[in-house]
């Protein structure tokens, strides 16, 4: 079974990826490479992508026969999505362990959802 | 209200084993006591708190139940033919006590029939309460996910008619065994999972080391449940010891006993020596005289690390489980040596070891250690991927 490992980061997650300091930015990256190979070498990842800052979001609407388009994120909140890895797990328990491995599920959010079948 | 919730939180497990021992039907008895402590939470306020609360909640919960079975009965035309009796719950108004079942409904939740994995929630949720959403969220299962798992439990339990008592003494190590492991599961989750120690204080911790003195209280002449109880006081006597500054894991050798709770250590000292009188050994006394020969550092200064080495042989023996034979091999890297270790690490079967967290930060320290560089950086990045602690991530991060 597929689920996506939806990672939510906050304004300072975000902030640590392009951080000044070298030791906090490699902090960040670090982490999240040596999650993603405890996730090959686990044979599960099935892919996922991590995304630019919610700065660099567009919104596009088609609202009553008219084009919108906004900057910015969808949702306003505190915490934004900041990227996703899909893995391949015989339960939800199973992605559910990896999503609290994630490195930022302390400083963030983690959804789990299962991926339609198609 | 609050004498209410300390009546629930006291008494609970003890009013839920009582209705059931009966009638063998946990979800019904919950039913029962759960409009129980509604009526409770209407009327002692305005009528004061009974003399004797835990008799009130369950005459008022066998009368709901009477109640219930008079409906059902009704509907299928039984009426009038009733069994059920409203005995006992005169006399328990007037009595203090009544009769003590959370025994046997804890060999119940820990039954054979019963998944393994399920045993632990069931306990918690029956004898002390806890809800299903508290459970799920120390066990990382979805909440709904294990709402539903124990209600297929408790149906499991009502339909295939698990005996409650406690069982015949050729059975009672084996079962006994089943539902010590049950706590200790629930005491490890917190124990592994909960870094912050204030965090550590309202965790399953606390739980579980309240469920192992119920059994102690009621099972004296075992050795077992004392060898657990001991086990978790001796954890818990390092509770402050155990985070550095940074919140770095710091191995039990290296930690300051100036740390250790003494009180605590005199407690699982005790329990320890009155298990080890009754003369039968077990994989608990075993894992706790581990933890007992760990505290003569506070008056030696000093590690035994053959005594260590040899009592986890003797644990390897009874419970060969990864936690274990990760455990060894780190004692014997300082009873023998980093090479001896690693060449236990690599007879370990690597399904087994491919997502636990332990065996790669043991990995990568012992290969550090030799020099194995190249190497020890792949096992470091195994355990800062595996690690669900911030404090371990950043500490690994760092090394």
């Amino acid at each position: 079974m597929k689920y996506a490992i939806i990672v939510y980061e906050s304004e300072n997650d975000f902030q640590r990826r392009g951080d000044e300091d070298a030791t906090v930015k490699e902090a960040y990256w670090g982490a999240f490479s040596a999650y993603y190979g405890a996730l090959t070498e686990a044979g599960v990842i099935a892919g996922g992508h991590g995304l630019q800052g919610p700065d660099t979001a567009t919104i596009v609407e088609l609202k009553d026969g008219e084009r919108s388009v906004q900057d910015g994120p969808y949702a306003d909140s505190k915490e934004q999505l900041g990227g996703f890895f899909i893995v391949d797990v015989p339960d939800l328990d199973t992605a559910l362990d990896w999503a609290a491995k994630a490195p930022t599920a302390s400083t963030g959010k983690v959804e789990v959802r299962p991926l339609l079948e198609m | 209200m609050q004498e209410v919730e300390r009546v629930a939180r006291e008494s609970y497990g003890r009013l839920l084993a009582f209705l059931t021992t009966r009638t063998g039907d946990v979800i019904e008895a919950e039913e029962a006591l759960s409009d129980a402590f509604a009526a409770a939470l209407k009327s002692w306020p305005e009528n004061g708190t009974p003399r004797n609360p835990e008799a009130w909640l369950l005459s008022v919960a066998r009368r709901k139940r009477v109640d219930e079975i008079r409906r059902q009965q009704r509907r299928s035309a039984l009426f009038d033919t009733l069994p059920v009796e409203l005995d006992n719950v005169v006399e328990l108004e007037s009595s203090n006590a009544f009769p003590e079942h959370r025994l046997s409904l804890m060999f119940v939740c820990a039954h054979p029939a019963i998944d393994p994995g399920l045993r632990a929630p069931l306990i918690l949720n029956t004898i002390l309460g806890l809800s299903a959403e508290r459970i799920a969220s120390a066990f990382l299962v979805k909440p709904s996910a294990m709402g539903q798992r124990l209600v297929r439990g408790k149906r499991k339990i009502r339909d295939a008619r698990i005996r409650f008592s406690i069982p015949e003494p050729e059975e009672l190590p084996e079962r006994l065994d089943a539902v010590l492991e049950a706590i200790y599961a629930g005491y490890g989750v917190a124990w592994e999972n909960v870094w912050d120690q204030d965090a550590f204080a309202h965790s399953l911790a606390e739980e579980a080391i309240w469920l192992v003195r119920i059994l102690v209280e009621q099972m004296p002449e075992q050795p077992e449940p004392r060898g657990l109880l001991a086990l978790m006081l001796y954890c818990e006597s390092r509770k402050a010891a155990r985070r550095g500054r940074d919140g770095e894991f710091i191995p039990l050798y290296e930690q300051d006993t100036s740390l250790w709770s003494r009180p605590l250590i005199d407690q699982a000292e005790t329990e320890l020596a009155t298990a080890a009188e009754m003369g039968r050994h077990g994989r608990f006394q075993l894992e706790a005289s581990i933890q007992s020969a760990h505290t003569a550092r506070i008056h030696t200064g000093l590690v035994d690390w053959e005594t260590i080495a040899t009592l986890y042989e003797g644990l390897a023996q009874v419970a060969p489980t990864i936690g274990v034979l990760v455990g060894r091999a780190s004692t014997l890297a300082k009873a023998r040596s980093p090479t001896f270790a690693l060449e236990e690490l690599d007879r370990l079967p690597s399904q087994s070891v491919i997502n636990y967290q332990p065996y790669w930060a043991l990995r990568f320290h012992l290969l550090k250690e030799l020099g194995h560089i190249g190497e020890a950086e792949n096992a470091r990045q195994r355990a800062i991927g595996l690690t669900e602690d911030p404090n371990i991530r950043s500490h690994l991060l760092r090394s």
